[in-house]
């Protein structure tokens, strides 16, 4: 998978073809975060094929739907169980995100393991998505943030020179 | 005596809950909005009731903090926000400041047309002849009188 742009959460339902032996087949959901629908029913057949006995030629997906956020203005912490491919081995992980959607961590989860980990896209999977309380938050960078009376000033704002190579005077970094 | 020097902080201005701040860029910027929570150490979560700006995370990059600052607890509501802007008069006190004034008579010297221009030029030009005309007479008074 490419995990392009933002990533979007998609509820996708799929089942066994059923035959005459199987008349009624179990559906089966899932929880995909892909950048497109397209891609959302690919990695259902990945994960599928590893969970149960059925793939896409024996198998069909019953709906797609992509799932809105339900509090987008809502600012949650995010706790993301991964497992990840790195050059040596396959682990576990847990990482913490603070956003105000699910797609939005997730998002950002895909882009922390590439930058620290140099993990891909297709080597993560996603194993469980859930906001935290903020009580229950372990990783210091998600905590910090947990203050009701949060104040801090910008230090240093290092702005962009707009495209130019050369400034003509030397640029300064306080202004607020 | 003991002196006890209170720490002054090289800054004025902090993003914090309420802080007033300007947006930079994107289809609200130009805009004023308060700051109603921090999503984390790049992104703020802001709310501009009184100009328009509708509830969002915003990057801190693309604020510029204002001198303004209004009282409400953090994840307020909209409605909350819009009433303590509101009484407190933060749009006002924003578009008299120097700032905002400076902002809008920028913007209008960039939509000037080349008549505006012209009409620029000779309303400086008629401006600087009176200066000039005043100053000049009241130095020749002072040279006269010995005094430069």
């Amino acid at each position: 998978m490419r995990a392009k742009g933002t990533l979007r959460e998609f509820r996708v339902i799929g089942r066994k073809m059923p035959t005459e032996n199987e008349p009624e087949t179990p559906l089966y959901r899932m929880r995909i975060f892909a950048p497109d629908a397209v891609v959302a029913k690919s990695r259902f057949w990945y994960f599928l094929r590893q969970l149960r006995k059925f793939k896409k030629t024996t198998g069909e997906i019953v709906s797609v739907e992509e799932i809105k956020e339900r509090k987008p203005l809502q600012i949650k912490n995010f706790g993301i169980w991964l497992r990840y491919d790195s050059r040596s081995g396959t682990h576990n992980m847990y990482r913490e995100y603070r956003d105000l959607t699910v797609s939005g961590a997730i998002t950002q989860c895909y882009r922390d393991m590439g930058a620290r980990h140099r993990a891909r896209a297709h080597s993560i999977q996603i194993i469980r998505c859930e906001p935290v309380a903020a009580s229950k938050c372990r990783r210091p960078l998600v905590q910090q943030m947990h203050d009701s009376k949060i104040k801090f000033p910008l230090p240093c704002r290092v702005q962009k020179q707009g495209g130019r190579l050369v400034k003509a005077n030397r640029p300064g970094t306080y202004f607020q | 005596l003991i002196h006890f020097y209170k720490r002054e902080m090289p800054f004025k201005k902090f993003v914090e809950i309420g802080r007033v701040a300007m947006l930079n860029q994107g289809p609200d910027a130009g805009k004023i909005a308060a700051i109603v929570n921090v999503i984390d150490q790049n992104r703020v979560l802001i709310d501009g009731p009184t100009s328009g700006v509708l509830r969002q995370a915003y990057p801190i990059k693309q604020l510029h903090l204002t001198p303004l600052r209004v009282k409400f607890a953090f994840n307020a509501k909209t409605k909350v926000v819009r009433k303590e802007m509101e009484s407190e008069k933060v749009q006002e006190s924003w578009d008299s400041s120097n700032w905002a004034k400076r902002m809008a008579l920028k913007s209008k010297r960039d939509g000037l047309n080349d008549f505006d221009r012209f009409k620029l030029r000779k309303a400086k030009s008629a401006r600087n002849k009176i200066v000039a005309k005043a100053l000049n007479t009241k130095k020749r008074q002072l040279r006269k009188a010995g005094k430069i």
